[in-house]
């Protein structure tokens, strides 16, 4: 529809005050903080810092943890991947009460995270039921202090993540699978190919848009959205050991109220992130040109 | 479909019997271990602290209601839930509303900057919240606007619109183009036919942005960490882990606590799933 050439702007205005009030400011805000040493309170000035602040946290072993820790949790996303699309081409067979098995694997995305955290703590306690039960087959080698050890509590927390977010996978490439016409399969099928074949040589291939989407978008969930994991469960503990850059900053900002170390922290995080946004638009026009809709 | 098939005999029927054992094995396991929090909750809710010591996993022996009781007791679960609520029903109006009137120009008026202010709000899909956080921080103290509901539906409103805007306007997109030529030809204006026409016939949208939202505010932790720092302000998901580390010595109370937080949702996705499922994954399955 074509009407006067303001009209448009007219109805998106409150919109991009908003847009502009939310991110455009505060991203202006934030790297300009990276190069100051900022005044912890209105009434202390800030001073230009030049590169101080990115020297310092480049030096800091506390930040290159908080970025090993961040691709530690990449790992996740292959596990969540393969899982996905096993328990989706399952789903996608109907087998008997195949609509009740989605409800229940999607439950676990539903729940928020604090619930899920804490319940989670005292199933991994020391004295929790998970280790009691070990204790009863008889490995008491394997108990362990789940999430009280530095060497175990990455691994307790990244198993609390997927088990999170594996649902989302499960119903995105159940979705894909169903938009797909019933054809490829029924050929497959007839042509004699079993299971595996057709996982492998249809299931796969009609699902690759769904998983690249899947994919790009929890590895930006790996870098941009665990703080509440971390807030919830350790706290960064135990030692620092699961201490992930979005909580890095915090602690910078809000604890020890180093704004500009935050905030050049923060920018090298964005930066990251960008090169993830890049490849997701790339990635849209790639498989735009394969003829995915 | 592969179940009206008749189970054949000999080795490769077997075959078949297997693979089905095993997957049918792979989604039971999967399911219960998806339950696994619930349960834990469901069974610790109704025993005594005395009781929880000896029997963590079992169901109760004697089920009572005195700790689900006691979580509620102090009225501090209702005025997180009222903040909670409070702040997740702002916020998601407000975007809401903003995003369908942005939407409409985006997906179906002429108009030569909207391609690049629709890319615009992909990028910004996935900016990180704690980057925008620690700006918005120094900028609320200066407003003298910490620890007040508004500040924080602004924010929330302000993160989401990026996400509904661009949900919305994709769902827009598939209105008929000559029904809005018609009505134009009619003498239409632009808000009539938005009010009239595209509204009524988005109400299945609009539903399942109201859903998404609503779940990731309700949800939230880190904003809410932030920005409400008073005791009377505090919302659900801060209240809890506020919550576990007062009654960390009572188990079964901090279970019934959770699960008192944990229902609403629970039953709202059971009852609207449809609308999560479809909001969740608009944007995997198209492209």
């Amino acid at each position: 529809m074509k009407f006067n050439r303001w009209v448009p702007w007219i109805y998106a205005l409150p919109m991009i005050v908003f847009v502009m009030g939310i991110f455009a400011y505060p991203i202006a805000t934030l790297f300009l903080y990276s190069v100051q040493n900022v005044g912890a309170s209105a009434f202390a000035s800030s001073s230009f810092a030049g590169l101080a602040n990115y020297r310092y946290i480049f030096a800091d072993p506390l930040f290159a943890t908080a970025i090993v820790n961040n691709l530690k949790l990449f790992l996740c996303v292959p596990v969540m991947v393969v899982l996905s699309v096993i328990l989706s081409a399952i789903l996608y067979d109907r087998p008997r009460g195949w609509r009740v098995y989605r409800t229940l694997l999607f439950i676990p995305y539903v729940l928020s995270i604090p619930v899920v955290g804490v319940v989670f703590g005292y199933i991994f306690e020391y004295r929790g039921v998970l280790n009691t039960a070990i204790r009863a087959v008889g490995l008491d080698i394997l108990a362990r202090d789940w999430l009280g050890s530095p060497a175990w509590a990455m691994p307790t927390i990244m198993f609390v993540i997927v088990w999170k977010e594996l649902g989302f996978g499960i119903v995105l490439c159940l979705a894909r699978l169903m938009s797909v016409s019933e054809d490829y399969f029924e050929s497959a099928r007839v042509d004699g190919a079993r299971w595996w074949r057709i996982l492998w040589h249809v299931t796969i291939p009609q699902l690759t848009p769904a998983i690249a989407f899947y994919a790009v978008v929890e590895l930006i969930n790996m870098l941009s959205w665990v703080f509440a994991y971390i807030y919830v469960m350790t706290l960064g503990g135990p030692m620092n050991s699961t201490v992930v850059s979005e909580y890095y900053i915090y602690q910078q900002v809000f604890t020890s109220n180093v704004i500009g170390v935050g905030s050049a922290a923060g920018v090298v995080l964005f930066g990251i992130v960008s090169v993830l946004i890049v490849v997701r638009v790339w990635l849209g026009r790639r498989l735009a040109a394969y003829g995915y809709e | 479909m592969a179940m009206s098939k008749p189970a054949r005999r000999g080795p490769l029927g077997r075959r078949r019997m297997l693979g089905s054992t095993v997957r049918h094995g792979l989604l039971v396991g999967f399911s219960m271990l998806s339950l696994l929090p619930i349960y834990f909750m469901l069974v610790n809710a109704f025993k005594t602290k005395q009781e929880y010591l000896g029997n963590r996993l079992a169901p109760p022996q004697h089920p009572v209601l005195t700790s689900l009781s006691d979580a509620m007791a102090g009225g501090d679960l209702y005025l997180w839930l009222f903040n909670s609520f409070l702040v997740t029903a702002a916020s998601v109006c407000l975007s809401t509303a903003l995003a369908a009137l942005a939407a409409y120009p985006l997906s179906l008026m002429r108009w030569r900057t909207g391609p690049f202010i629709y890319a615009l709000l992909i990028a910004l899909l996935v900016v990180p919240p704690i980057v925008l956080v620690v700006p918005l921080f120094e900028m609320v103290v200066d407003l003298r606007q910490l620890n007040t509901l508004h500040t924080v539906i602004v924010i929330y409103c302000g993160i989401m619109l990026p996400f509904s805007t661009f949900l919305l306007a994709s769902f827009f997109a598939t209105i008929s183009r000559p029904l809005l030529e018609a009505a134009r030809i009619d003498g239409a204006g632009s808000w009539r036919a938005f009010w009239e026409i595209v509204l009524p016939l988005s109400v299945p949208a609009l539903m399942t942005v109201v859903t998404v939202q609503s779940l990731w505010v309700w949800n939230e932790v880190l904003i809410a960490v932030v920005f409400l720092q008073d005791q009377g302000l505090r919302t659900l998901m801060v209240g809890l882990t506020l919550f576990n580390s007062r009654y960390r010595h009572d188990v079964p109370i901090v279970m019934a606590g959770m699960l008192w937080a944990a229902v609403p949702m629970v039953v709202l996705y059971l009852v609207g799933q449809r609308f999560f499922i479809r909001g969740l994954t608009a944007g995997g399955v198209k492209g």
